[in-house]
């Protein structure tokens, strides 16, 4: 067989990604999904530059004001620029989201992998170590963590994520377990792969598709947990903020200045009812036992 | 069946010994105690109280009688509320908390199915898209800001209902239970949705239209059985996020139950509280996800002759 032959095979067929982005592409919610996620990504990444305010300089005089010209969502009791400090607020609540689900990612994966390709008696162990940790009452741990700990931003993303691995590790260990019974793998071991390398590059590339839809849902659930933890006052401290210490804030006061609530709520919702529809449109697009409904 | 059940009670029991043990030492290693906020508090007041609460021996001898007291069932005393044992305190905050859950759950079930099988029989019509949006909204809107939200517009704008408490004012108890239920709503709607779109399809449900049975007869007999399956399965996690998600509602709606009382055991350092509410909740969690399970099983005519001495026809 030569070299021209199968490069022409390659570019004709379609691979999976090709196929699942026209499969996304048809799916106009998801797409919006994404657009709203890249632009409001990029507006609380650039903030600095795209409004003259600072989200700590206070304007007593000024105090609470509604949306008008001057400051487009209006601004708190100390008068500081509500737009200015969800577009602040922002960045720590997509990092908490991102940061958080990429711990779970590395910690699941490679611990799914494992227990998957080792199998035996060791994936029973492990596994039954998994099933124990499942039912701990995590929620009860991380507000205990963060109370006795104090309110430390290093130890929320890690609490978050050493939360959230426990899925990714079982669906991951399914994965590998189908795919470790399948020829390609068998013929990678006959040549004389080292374990790690048939992990690496056979099994963890091949399983990616239910590992994407699911950090896709993990990243809303975390960014949720994190609003939270900074609703019950365990989160991040004040100047700085997330959409959750401006959610809280804007309870306390909602009754007389209800766009202090109103305005991060939407925020925070939009952004997760965008993760949601991207979420599912890529599982309607990469898995495709599950597209029928 | 017994066996399941028995079994599953027998692996409780490492993991509640984990979550005493994980707990206990947590709590301690943290900087600060229980007295530390008091600052009127004398040397030798504060020496007393902490030999009465066996705080002044070292850590193991204080671990080993916990554990021997909790054994006979005695959670010991708390350390803010004078007087009180935490068993007084889990009495009195759990039926609230129960209630409360009870409520939600009911909320769920019952708006989350009704919307999630109207959804099924009429897939991808306007039918299915408005509650399935609608489920959207309550996986979005996460309950410390639905909460606020619905206080803002029935309590204090339209002044329909009451802004707090539970059980002082008539109607105060439909907020709360409204809010905690709605996510639940959202994922059975979700789930059953799902469920019922597979089950219709199948053989059985052919077999009972074309028996000439009418079509609620069919979908409510027939179908809902087995598509509630997933649900049922949903059931165990739920209520175990309900009662987490309780100290969010008790505390928005200030309702003195069992969340709040743990949130507040945190903050004041008080051990013995945080530990007894700590057990008392995974106890119930994992009683949840086993009652669950059954649940499921029996529902499930293949997975109940699976699980061994089951009824078989």
């Amino acid at each position: 067989m030569n070299q021209t032959l199968t490069l022409e095979k390659y570019e004709k067929g379609t691979s999976l990604w090709v196929d699942a982005w026209v499969r996304l592409k048809k799916n106009h919610l998801a797409i919006a999904g994404m657009f709203f996620l890249v632009l409001l990504a990029l507006l609380c990444l650039f903030a600095p530059w795209l409004t003259p305010y600072s989200y700590e300089e206070q304007n007593i005089a000024l105090g609470a004001s509604g949306p008008s010209w001057q400051h487009w969502l209006g601004t708190d009791t100390f008068g500081r620029d509500l737009l200015t400090r969800i577009l602040y607020g922002g960045r720590v609540s997509l990092a908490v989201g991102l940061v958080a689900t990429a711990v779970s990612l590395v910690i699941g994966v490679t611990y799914g992998a494992i227990a998957g390709y080792v199998g035996g008696r060791v994936d029973a162990v492990m596994m039954r170590f998994v099933d124990i940790v499942y039912a701990l009452p995590f929620m009860i741990f991380v507000v205990l963590l963060m109370v006795v700990f104090g309110r430390n931003l290093i130890l929320l993303f890690l609490a978050i994520g050493a939360v959230e691995w426990l899925t990714m590790a079982r669906i991951v260990r399914g994965q590998v377990q189908t795919l470790r019974q399948q020829e390609f793998v068998e013929a990678a071991i006959a040549m004389g792969l080292s374990n790690w390398t048939i992990i690496r590059k056979h099994l963890i590339p091949n399983s990616l598709g239910p590992v994407i839809v699911y950090t896709t849902l993990t990243i809303p659930s975390v960014m949720l947990f994190e609003a939270f933890l900074s609703f019950l006052g365990l989160g991040i401290q004040p100047p700085q903020s997330s959409w959750g210490v401006l959610i809280s804030y804007g309870v306390e006061t909602m009754e007389e200045y209800p766009w202090l609530l109103i305005f991060p709520g939407l925020v925070l919702s939009m952004t997760l009812f965008a993760l949601n529809f991207l979420g599912d449109g890529l599982r309607d697009a990469l898995d495709v036992r599950s597209s029928k409904d | 069946m017994l066996r399941f059940i028995v079994g599953r009670l027998l692996q409780a029991i490492p993991v509640l010994f984990a979550v005493v043990t994980i707990t206990f030492f947590l709590v301690r290693a943290a900087p600060g105690g229980p007295f530390d906020d008091e600052k009127a508090v004398v040397p030798e007041v504060r020496a007393a109280l902490e030999a009465q609460y066996q705080l002044d021996q070292p850590l193991h001898r204080q671990y080993f009688s916990y554990l021997h007291d909790l054994l006979r069932g005695d959670l010991g005393p708390s350390f803010k509320y004078p007087g009180r044992s935490v068993n007084e305190i889990i009495a009195a905050g759990f039926p609230v908390t129960a209630e409360l859950g009870i409520y939600a759950m009911i909320v769920a079930l019952f708006i989350g199915g009704t919307a999630g099988v109207v959804a099924a029989l009429k897939p991808n019509t306007l039918q299915d898209y408005i509650p399935m949006s609608a489920a959207m909204i309550g996986i979005c809107m996460p309950a410390f800001l639905l909460g606020p939200l619905l206080l803002l517009i029935f309590g204090v704008q339209l002044e329909w209902l009451p802004v707090s408490g539970w059980g002082q004012l008539p109607g105060d108890k439909i907020l709360p239970s409204l809010t905690l239920g709605a996510a639940y709503a959202a994922y059975i709607a979700r789930l059953s949705r799902g469920g019922m779109l597979d089950v219709m399809s199948q053989d059985f449900i052919r077999t009972a239209r074309a028996k000439g049975l009418p079509e609620h007869i069919v979908v409510l007999r027939h179908g809902l059985r087995a598509g509630f399956i997933p649900v049922i399965a949903f059931l165990g996690p739920a209520f175990a996020g309900i009662l987490s998600g309780s100290f969010v509602i008790e505390t928005v709606f200030q309702i003195h139950g069992l969340g709040r009382f743990f949130v507040q055991a945190a903050f004041n350092r008080d051990y013995t509280l945080i530990l007894g509410c700590t057990l008392f909740l995974s106890v119930l969690i994992i009683l949840f996800n086993l009652l669950s399970d059954i649940v499921a099983a029996w529902m499930n005519p293949r997975l109940r002759s699976q699980l061994g001495g089951g009824r078989r026809k």
